[in-house]
């Protein structure tokens, strides 16, 4: 599969697409980037007269670039495969430095093991300026229907 | 390795995956992983991962498939130590 035909098959729209661009994706890992909207609905209550990314956003947009396009690649790779959807299982991430609107981060993803149809990756964030915003593990189960 | 430290080692690879003591506590044969045990189908995963890493053996799918409760486990992982002559 290349990069246009894994963004294609994201089940996600606006306001909850968090991948504009997928910069690198093979067997072991991917990379990504998402622009944070000013204008996503959520600044306005987090917080009031602060708007700051909230860590759950963060994490699911890691999970979008690295958990989920890697799923899709590595099951729709494999032989005879079909690219599949990816079911969020478990995360554990550590976050470092706020995120503002406006910014644009980077994600990359490398996978730890993808067996029994279990994805896990260990996940980084970076700003603009290449520090690390946040990084963990994440891990989904890639199944054949939508909601598990 | 008999039957009974083959129990006692799978117990305590099911442990940091299981959400229900009780089940854990009175672990048998007969304790179904999902049902009993309480455990996900991701984290059922880590536990056949775990159960390679701990007898140095490898599961493929039809074997994972029948994995899910402590019998067939013990009996596959059996099977495989004594295919490698390491019962």
């Amino acid at each position: 599969m290349n990069k246009a035909e894994i963004l294609a098959h994201l089940p996600y729209e606006k306001p909850f697409l968090f991948v504009d661009e997928l910069e690198e994706i093979d067997e072991n890992g991917a990379k990504g980037s998402y622009t944070f909207d000013a204008g996503l609905d959520f600044y306005k209550g987090h917080f009031r007269d602060s708007p700051v990314t909230p860590g759950v956003i963060l994490t699911e947009t890691m999970a979008q670039i690295g958990l989920v396009c890697l799923g899709i690649y590595l099951s729709g790779s494999a032989q005879g495969g079909m690219p599949g959807h990816v079911m969020l299982t478990s995360t554990a991430i550590d976050f470092m430095k706020p995120v503002f609107p406006g910014e644009k981060v980077t994600v990359t993803a490398q996978k730890v093991y993808f067996r029994f149809k279990k994805l896990n990756c260990t996940v980084q964030m970076t700003n603009s300026v290449g520090e690390v915003v946040c990084k963990g593990t994440i891990s989904g189960m890639v199944t054949n229907k939508m909601n598990g | 390795m008999d039957r009974e430290d083959l129990v006692a080692k799978l117990k305590e690879i099911v442990a940091p995956y299981t959400h229900d003591k009780d089940s854990l506590a009175t672990i048998s044969p007969s304790t179904d992983f999902i049902k009993d045990l309480k455990i996900n189908s991701a984290n059922l995963v880590d536990v056949i991962l775990d159960v390679e890493e701990e007898f140095d053996i490898e599961i493929d799918n039809m074997e994972m498939a029948r994995m899910l409760n402590v019998g067939e486990t013990i009996s596959i992982i059996e099977d495989k130590l004594k295919a490698l002559d390491r019962k």
